[in-house]
């Protein structure tokens, strides 16, 4: 009884941990590794900060299900992906689309290592020069770090 | 009565930090030997109350005091000891008496291992810790009081979250809080040379083996929480780029280039500006993690339950700490010149770099984890960036510091003769990529590019950071534990490369339906379920199953992952079950029970992840012995020069 | 040396924009499908599983789509709110029951009364996955031309009703019903 009990409360509640795929794999890999790609790509919206892969909320397994459709049905990554935003926009997706407001997010890595690469450039350079006026190496001890 | 001593010694303890912050902060500037003489006393006096607060909260925790509000929330007499006592951090409120805790003990620890300071330096350090103390404990009182209470008192206990109710989640909190806090060490100490003016290698040496110990803490923190993350939250996922998460990861990055612009600034005098602006960042996003746990400003699962008021008196706090330290730098730094030169090859250069590439990895990841709310504020629509934005912009700065760690270790100061080292070093690389490309074709039959990049800079740093202590123990030459701390911390780092390329680029996960009887392969290990059963724990019940896992008709091990309910706040948990290796982590989990008898099982393979782990735990250690040098512990002290240019040490 | 002020520059900038964030709600999506035609759907009726609940229907006439389940505690807070404005005739509410027990839905709706004039059951969730839906109970404002016009997250309450959808619908009629 008691098990019964116990079966019937895992049954009925929502886990809080993490959500399990119970489809079956795709037979063809190159699909299977779009699947796995585009479902940790989307986002569960009623779960706090997870993709629909990890998670085990009701709407996250339904938009599983939509996406091995919309895969089996011959679909591209990008129709999928436009799929889901035009029913909940932008914030579904965890990997930013690049437009014009996402611009900064994206060309920051470069920007900074540009810009990086200036200010130690200018760094050294000033540096060099110093060093070159300053031969005296009593400034140094023998040993390191 | 005992929370009410509690909240008593709070308030007194307020008063005494108040106390330190003033005395300190105007003794010093008045150059008043008996206002300064006050501040050390106040720390020690203040350490005494809050310990004895935090003190009353754990008795009411252990004995069920669920007359206590906040209690009653978060335990339950079911609950085994040892959890009552974790549950005293388990939420915001008492989370934020352990910061104050911890706050103190870090203040307590400076106040006692200093007395060879100059008197006017640590009455700043002090007072400048005081204010930060008298922050926290004001907004404790104000907003967040633990030891609030309920009438008529609960009957038992809401229970602690199941989640928290694990070893490592329990030790996580005052492990990190010890490196998030101890930054607040380094930003004293670089107030205290702003506002004296002074600022050169002695302040250098003081502030180092601080900023180390506490950095250790932080590596170890967020290891463990990576750790707990694995194998409790049951997705086998050991980082999640989660804006909590993150909150702990830029402060680390900051951290380490501190601890590494210090080396310059006391060895040459150096870099003066970068070391004070670090120090003034490692703690500023330390609290700025604080505020975006608690604010509700973003979504994460780390989040603590939100209140607005509550966050808008963290950001005044954190906009009133750091705009004034950043003012005091606005005022200072340009005074802060320096005579000194190196050469573009030499020791200085790659500091330089590995600043500039850790600030920008910092940079990106604060960009990152903001942007949504930056979308937001401007009215641009809701966005996420999420882990696919991360993995792909964090690889930016960090190859490049992959590459230049394995050179930049052996360069001197000043000026670096690399050219003995450039063919040892050439054909060090060229090894690694061969047994890069060998082993991850041998073990896992495929080659990645990224597998074979950060295998190969992982294990050329390995070899790298071993080259000079080996050399000097052969020559029969000292080998001081700063030079073997910083050998193995940069071991770890080539540890920790290999860990994330092997188990990023070659792990499985499977989701299976299999009901008892029927098994499955992967990677060549057969997972077969052979019976479900119940279990009864001290406050839940589980369904268990077993699995046993055979490599090629042996037996492996014997997995028994559970799907728990908790009594009181009947959620079910899982407790996946982990087989640990050498090589690699074996994971099963069970999902939800499906039609006829079947589960959905979740069932990882994870080659090499314990390195990640292990790569940070020797990070953390090599910080240790780091901190342990000698020179650190030389209490003679001579009044350097008040200057802001090449101070040299007369020490 | 104004380089020395950027940080302080930087840290205002952030703050400010922090600040902000505190009174924003970061989990509430705004809908993509606002000024949009509505997905058409054609779904059983909870009560009658031969009828067809289809929003051909509704082409011409303003109408207004509520997401509940018997599983959500929100749709229960907000059931009372949703009879009295059923009440006063406005537009006509449709129901939309998103992967319920249908049996409960129909216990449901007996007990404590039914605001719509007809009640679509999705049982598999498409149907709430083309409106966008992520979390019930929601209320959308669907105009004459058949565009979505508004939409509400959250329980609905008179308050909202008559602050954000009778000035809609209103406007959107051009005259007083």
């Amino acid at each position: 009884m008691k098990a019964f009990a116990v079966a019937l409360l895992l049954m009925l509640a929502t886990s809080v941990a993490f959500g399990i795929d119970s489809g079956d794999d795709f037979p063809d890999p190159v699909l299977q590794a779009r699947y796995e790609r585009l479902i940790h790509d989307l986002r569960c919206l009623v779960c706090q900060n997870e993709s629909i892969a990890d998670s085990n909320a009701g709407l996250a397994a339904d938009l599983r299900r939509e996406v091995r459709e919309m895969l089996r049905a011959g679909k591209s990554d990008q129709e999928i992906l436009a799929f889901m935003t035009d029913r909940y926009g932008d914030f579904v997706l965890f990997r930013p689309p690049f437009v014009a407001r996402t611009w900064i997010l994206w060309l920051a890595p470069a920007l900074l290592l540009v810009a990086g690469a200036w200010i130690a450039a200018r760094i050294v350079r000033q540096r060099q020069r110093l060093a070159r006026e300053d031969a005296d190496d009593s400034d140094l001890d023998a040993g390191s770090a | 009565m005992i929370p009410e001593l509690g909240h008593f010694a709070l308030i007194l303890a307020l008063c005494l930090a108040i106390a330190q912050s003033v005395f300190g902060l105007i003794g010093a500037w008045r150059r008043q030997p008996e206002w300064m003489a006050v501040a050390r006393p106040a720390v020690a006096g203040q350490f005494v109350f809050v310990a004895l607060a935090f003190g009353c909260l754990t008795a009411a925790f252990v004995g069920n005091d669920f007359s206590v509000s906040y209690v009653a929330l978060n335990s339950n007499s079911a609950l085994p000891t040892f959890y009552r006592v974790a549950a005293v951090w388990g939420a915001h409120e008492g989370s934020l008496l352990l910061w104050i805790f911890v706050l103190a003990t870090w203040s307590l620890a400076v106040a006692a291992l200093s007395r060879s300071l100059p008197d006017t330096f640590i009455a700043r350090v002090l007072g400048v810790l005081g204010v930060v103390s008298a922050g926290f404990m004001t907004f404790t009182l104000a907003t967040s009081n633990p030891f609030l209470r309920l009438l008529p008192p609960a009957v038992d206990g809401n229970d602690l979250n199941p989640l928290l109710q694990d070893f490592a989640l329990a030790v996580h909190p005052p492990i990190l809080y010890t490196g998030y806090v101890g930054f607040a060490v380094a930003f004293a100490f670089a107030c205290a040379a702003m506002l004296e003016g002074r600022l050169d290698q002695a302040w250098a040496r003081w502030t180092r083996p601080w900023t180390i110990v506490a950095w250790m803490f932080l590596t170890i923190g967020i290891a463990l929480g990576s750790w707990w993350a694995y194998y409790e939250l049951g997705w086998g996922g050991w980082w999640f780029w989660d804006p909590v998460e993150n909150a702990s990861f830029m402060p680390w990055l900051a951290g380490t280039a501190l601890i590494h612009s210090l080396a310059v600034t006391e060895k040459r005098g150096l870099f003066r500006s970068w070391t004070l602006l670090l120090a003034i960042f490692a703690f500023s996003l330390s609290l700025l993690g604080t505020f975006l746990v608690r604010s509700g400003v973003l979504i994460s699962v780390h989040a603590f339950a939100t209140d607005p008021a509550r966050g808008v008196f963290v950001l005044t706090f954190l906009t009133l700490c750091i705009g004034g330290a950043l003012s005091l730098y606005a005022w200072r730094a340009p005074k802060l010149g320096s005579s000194a030169g190196f050469e573009l090859w030499s020791r200085e250069s790659f500091l330089l770099f590995n600043n500039v590439l850790l600030v920008i990895a910092a940079a990106l990841i604060l960009l990152g984890t903001l942007y949504p709310l930056f979308m937001d504020g401007l009215d641009l629509g809701k966005i996420s960036v999420g882990p696919p934005y991360f993995r792909a912009v964090f690889l930016v700065p960090m190859l490049p510091l992959l590459s230049l760690l394995g050179v930049g270790m052996h360069a001197a100061w000043k000026r670096a003769r690399l050219a003995d080292l450039k063919r040892p070093l050439l054909i060090a690389v060229i090894v690694a990529l061969v047994v890069a490309l060998t082993a991850t074709l041998w073990f896992f039959g495929r080659v990645t590019v990224l597998a074979t990049v950060g295998t190969t800079a992982g294990l050329w740093i390995i070899y790298s950071s071993l080259r000079d202590p080996v050399s000097r123990l052969r020559k029969h030459q000292s080998l001081s534990a700063a030079v073997l701390g910083m050998s193995i911390a940069h071991f770890g780092v080539g540890v920790f490369t290999i860990g994330v390329a092997g188990v990023e680029a070659y792990k499985i996960e499977k989701d299976v339906a299999l009901k008892p009887g029927q098994s499955v392969t992967i990677a060549g290990y057969d997972f077969a379920f052979r019976e479900l059963r119940n279990v009864e724990g001290p406050n839940y019940h589980a369904i268990e199953g077993e699995f046993d896992v055979t490599r090629n008709g042996q037996l492996v091990r014997v997995l028994q992952p559970q799907k728990r309910v908790y009594r009181v706040q009947t959620s079910p948990m899982t407790e996946a079950a982990i087989t640990v290796g050498w090589t690699r982590d074996l994971f099963v989990a069970l999902g939800d029970q499906l039609g006829n008898e079947a589960w959905s099982v979740r069932i990882q393979y994870k080659p090499l992840i314990r390195y990640v782990w292990l790569g940070a735990l020797l990070m953390a250690f090599g910080g240790l012995l780091a901190a342990s040098d000698r020179r650190y512990r030389s209490v003679r002290v001579t009044e350097p020069l008040p200057t802001g240019s090449t101070a040299r040490d007369a020490a | 040396m104004l380089r020395y002020l950027l940080p302080l520059g930087g840290l205002a900038v952030l703050v400010v924009f922090l600040f902000f964030g505190l009174h924003r709600e970061p989990s509430i999506i705004p809908s993509p499908l606002i000024g949009k035609p509505a997905p058409p759907f054609s779904l059983p009726s909870v009560t009658d599983p031969s009828r067809q609940v289809t929003n051909a229907t509704y082409r011409g006439r303003m109408y207004v789509l509520n997401v509940w389940g018997t599983w959500c505690v929100g749709c229960r807070e907000e059931h009372s709110a949703l009879l009295a404005i059923a009440r006063t005739n406005v537009v006509p509410i449709v129901g939309l029951s998103w992967k319920d027990d249908r049996p409960l839905a129909i216990e449901w709706l007996k007990q404590l009364g039914d605001p719509y004039v007809e009640c679509a059951f999705d049982a598999d969730g498409r149907v709430a996955i083309d409106w966008g839906v992520y979390g019930a109970p929601e209320t959308f404002l669907v105009d004459a031309q058949g565009r979505v016009i508004h939409k509400h997250i959250a329980p609905l309450t008179e308050a909202i009703w008559q602050r954000d959808f009778l000035p809609r619908i209103q406007a959107a009629a051009g005259t007083r019903p």
